[in-house]
């Protein structure tokens, strides 16, 4: 087979006996390229962010069941835990719509179908950014007194 | 040119042979769907809390249903899929000599998965039981 040094636009080329001994297909550049950074170092940091937050709010103690206003007023009280859950918001949201763009090149063939596709989930995307946002970073328990233990 | 030796009859049946991996793939995908699905929601359902506390002690009451705690062991158990698999993409793209022993990192990934998930179904099946016992 001849070497191609085109970068890959669409589903790439693929022999039967493929030697996958080099390593995985990644992107040559652009956009993808950054694209595919980002889901890896978000990946490392959602580790963290995610796996913790899934044990604390749901494994650890009574789970979720303990979870209530109370709940979140003393835990939001710490700004530490505000940022935890305001990186997690923003990396989960990118992340897991950046994977549902993924998901559309590759099965979503006709252009302007997938356009209309992501830009629903970019939209809600970011919609849910500034409402996830604006809640961390301006909650307020003390607007409801006797409810902060 | 590469050589392309012949296919034996059992490579072309209904149900697909080829590699775990393929299957892992797969998993990854739907998992990272499912989560996603799930955070449009928990964030709208996260924000209700600044509507004050009758509000949103009204929205977590849904979880008082062992069924919906069902579907949320199902959400744990897609996060930790979906990230020790994770794992097993960022080693061996980080670090490609890794891919030949793509086999048994599989192995071990899915080892970890089960290990992991017989624990949190531990606990948070015991969480359930005493929910419907209440």
């Amino acid at each position: 087979m001849a070497t191609t040094t085109e970068p890959r636009r669409d589903a790439p080329e693929r022999s039967p006996q493929r030697d996958f001994r080099g390593g995985r297909d990644r992107p040559v550049g652009g956009f993808e390229l950054w694209s595919w950074l980002f889901m890896r170092i978000s990946g490392l940091l959602l580790l963290v962010l995610a796996v913790g937050h899934v044990l604390i709010m749901h494994v650890q103690d009574d789970g979720v069941g303990r979870v209530n206003f109370g709940f979140v007023a003393t835990r939001w009280a710490s700004p530490f835990w505000r940022t935890w859950d305001w990186m997690l918001l923003v990396l989960a949201l990118i992340h897991g719509i950046n994977g549902l763009r993924v998901i559309t090149l590759d099965y979503v063939r006709k252009p302007g179908v997938r356009l209309t596709i992501n830009m629903v989930f970019y939209v809600l995307g970011f919609t849910l950014f500034v409402l996830g946002s604006v809640i961390v970073f301006t909650f307020d328990p003390s607007k409801w007194p006797g409810y902060v233990s | 040119m590469a050589t392309r030796t012949s296919k034996k009859k059992s490579d072309y049946g209904p149900i697909y042979k080829g590699h775990e991996g393929q299957y892992s793939w797969l998993f990854h995908r739907i998992t990272g769907v499912a989560i996603i699905l799930f955070l449009f929601a928990h964030v709208i359902d996260t924000a209700v809390v600044g509507w004050g506390p009758n509000a949103y002690n009204r929205v977590v009451r849904v979880y008082e249903n062992p069924i919906v705690r069902l579907l949320e062991l199902g959400l744990v158990a897609a996060v930790l899929y979906h990230s020790l698999n994770g794992i097993k993409i960022l080693l061996v793209d980080f670090f490609p000599s890794l891919t030949k022993h793509i086999r048994i990192m599989g192995i071990i990934t899915l080892t970890l998965f089960l290990a992991s998930m017989a624990y949190v179904t531990w606990v948070m099946g015991g969480q359930i039981i005493d929910l419907i016992k209440d």
